[in-house]
């Protein structure tokens, strides 16, 4: 075995690449969560982002604009779930599986003569000097923006929660509903707004996926990435730090072990291929110490 | 027990009543990917495609998309039996077991299974001689890399990847003493992130001909983002990735038999069997050989191509040793179709094991 042919500031590098769409996904269905209320439908919405993505970007033929359609698309699929579990007040769990569903059929129909298409994708920024320098330039000066871009969300989240009034708010509804209704909020705008903003950043998972990570449109081509960023959001115990480090902890062990594969190391593949898997979950668990907001997953009426 | 003999009862309830009612012959597709892979699924989807042209009327089929390889795949099958399928396709290896246990349910059901080794009285199997194709794969390969390290990207250790991975390092050996093979299992057929992933990571390694036994296109996608990085089409041809990096491909047709073999249930003539196609039958096509390869070496593979097909030359001819060093063929030797089926081990030279 030789560890040696494995460059680590080229593989930390692409670990970042390989966990921003999970994380993104995950960072919005966080604050969804925060806010009472449970959307499994983030497959589909990030389906649904990675098509939009896609074919926008190949109609203007810039990037950014496939960023702004992949975020839009989320959000447009996110705001009929809260049309359906807000105001038709139907089974959260429910919905969001046929959500996914949903998005899995519309990407593929909205996705039908995009096959094989090249999209334009996202430049590395080049930041010269800084981008030059041995190990850390490449890592920390040398990504695509839309890796700075999912960290600042994560620091934007973080801060909104924890300092911001309208971040209270929303920990307030997803705490106690009712209490936060008697309180004189509004239980439903609060949740539709952070949908809305769940979908939107799985729409940027997904377009991330398309336009940079594959980078093409395949039918299917999320693969299960929404499910583990739902799982990530629960091993994270709702706190955006631990979710970004879960999220670069399962990609980076995904990387890694592809890399470790590639260069002939002498442990039995399906070890490694489970640990991704093993690892995150492990490291999540014994650092959790955190509860689930108290009104995950209720339906409220002002009524009750 | 019981709800055997319930669901073979409505099983023939239907058949009896798609008999009187002198109903199309129903044949039902079982898919392990989306259509829209561009690959494995597309191209038996092409081959659905080509039975309703064929038959017009006379024939109706059904097909499921991405149905998971395990006890999912029962339920698929049932449903299709139950809404009056005559005859099922199920395109995975994976579906194997299942394929024989809905077969048992359903006695008046053919089921053609692709590329697995059980067969029924009412299970056939078929596949096709990929390694026929890795041979020019390999040959190919062998003389594009610079780096003289070739990226393979696995999907599971089964004996259909391990015959293609042997057939592509044989044959690149050949023409490349110093080629070395980096072998990644990712344990899926399709997954387009980790496939393109597992690219990257070979790349990273050295790797400059990137050779791909997974269903989806981006791995092509993920090589076409640096210079100098060859690939060839899997399963389909791929051809959105010509000239560069993809350079030949591998090109699956089933459409003649699935012509086939439908016409041989609808006159009542069909038999349990195991059909093993080759470049002969036209199964296995190579798609064009892209400049990208120079004039020569083309030539040669073409040559390659033209031996195997006309059955002068075996991909698999002695000497060849076991990766242990134990001999596996004799001086002219050639591969039994048995030992091909189940093949579980690497030939001499190429380094790693085979996951278990």
């Amino acid at each position: 075995m030789d560890l040696s042919t494995i460059n680590p500031a080229l593989l930390v590098a692409s670990l970042m690449v390989a966990a921003t769409p999970i994380l993104l996904a995950a960072i919005g269905e966080l604050v969804v969560e925060r806010s009472g209320v449970l959307n499994l439908g983030v497959e589909g919405m990030m389906i649904t982002g990675a098509v939009c993505g896609f074919i926008a970007a190949v109609w203007t033929q810039n990037p950014w604009v496939g960023f702004v359609g992949a975020a839009l698309g989320g959000a447009v699929l996110a705001l009929l779930f809260a049309l359906l579990t807000q105001v038709l007040l139907s089974n959260q769990v429910a919905t969001g599986l046929a959500l996914t569903l949903f998005g899995l059929g519309l990407s593929a129909l909205l996705g039908q003569g995009y096959i094989g298409i090249r999209a334009p994708t996202l430049p590395r920024v080049d930041l010269g000097p800084l981008t030059d320098l041995p190990v850390v330039g490449r890592i920390l000066f040398g990504q695509d923006p839309m890796v700075y871009l999912s960290l600042l969300i994560v620091a934007g989240v973080w801060a909104f929660l924890k300092f911001s009034r309208a971040g209270l708010v929303l920990r307030a509804v997803g705490e106690n509903h009712g209490a936060a209704h008697a309180l004189g909020y509004n239980v439903r705008i609060v949740r539709t707004c952070a949908i809305a903003f769940g979908g939107a950043c799985a729409g940027l998972g997904g377009g991330y996926l398309s336009l940079v990570r594959v980078p093409q449109w395949t039918e299917g081509m999320t693969a299960g990435a929404g499910w583990i960023a739902l799982a990530i959001v629960v091993f994270a115990s709702w706190k955006p730090w631990r979710l970004l480090l879960g999220a670069y902890l399962f990609g980076g062990v995904t990387v890694l072990q592809l890399n470790l594969q590639a260069g002939g190391l002498a442990v039995p593949v399906e070890y490694l291929s489970m640990s991704p898997y093993l690892v995150t979950i492990l490291v999540l668990v014994v650092m959790s110490a955190g509860r689930a907001p108290g009104s995950l997953g209720r339906t409220f009426h002002a009524s009750s | 027990m019981k709800l055997k003999h319930l669901l073979a009862g409505a099983a023939m309830m239907f058949a009896g009543a798609a008999g009187a009612q002198d109903d199309p012959f129903k044949v039902g597709f079982v898919y392990v990917g989306p259509i829209g892979d561009g690959g494995w699924t597309y191209e038996h989807n092409e081959a659905r495609l080509a039975v309703e042209e064929e038959f017009g009327d006379s024939v109706e089929t059904v097909y499921q998309e991405s149905v998971p390889e395990g006890p999912d795949a029962v339920r698929v099958m049932q449903q299709m039996a139950l809404n009056g399928a005559d005859m099922i396709f199920t395109t995975s290896f994976g579906y194997m077991d299942q394929t024989v246990e809905v077969a048992e349910q359903f006695p008046d059901v053919l089921f053609e299974h692709a590329t697995g080794y059980k067969r029924a009285d009412n299970v056939s199997t078929y596949s096709a001689r990929f390694y026929e194709g890795r041979a020019v794969q390999g040959h190919i390969a062998g003389q594009l890399t610079e780096s003289n390290i070739v990226g393979y990207i696995g999907s599971f250790p089964i004996p259909e990847v391990i015959r293609g991975i042997n057939s592509a390092y044989l044959h690149a050996k050949e023409v490349n003493p110093e080629v070395e093979f980096r072998i990644v299992w990712v344990y899926t057929w399709f997954d387009p992130a980790q496939e393109a992933e597992a690219a990257r990571a070979l790349i990273d390694q050295g790797a400059d001909v990137i050779l791909q036994h997974t269903d989806s296109t981006a791995p092509q996608a993920a090589a076409a983002e640096q210079e100098g990085v060859y690939t060839f089409g899997q399963a389909s041809d791929m051809a959105e990735f010509k000239p560069a990096p993809r350079v030949s491909s591998i090109i699956d047709n089933w459409a003649p038999y699935y012509i086939e073999r439908v016409q041989a249930a609808m006159d009542g003539t069909w038999e349990s069997q195991d059909y093993w196609g080759g470049i002969d039958s036209g199964m296995v096509e190579i798609g064009e050989i892209t400049d990208a390869v120079p004039a020569e070496v083309r030539e040669s593979a073409l040559a390659l191509k033209e031996s195997m097909g006309s059955g002068e030359y075996h991909p698999f001819t002695g000497p060849i040793n076991r990766q242990d060093g134990s001999v596996w063929l004799e001086e002219g030797e050639t591969a039994d179709d048995e030992t091909l089926l189940g093949m579980n081990f690497y030939v001499e030279g190429i380094e790693g094991d085979i996951p278990q």
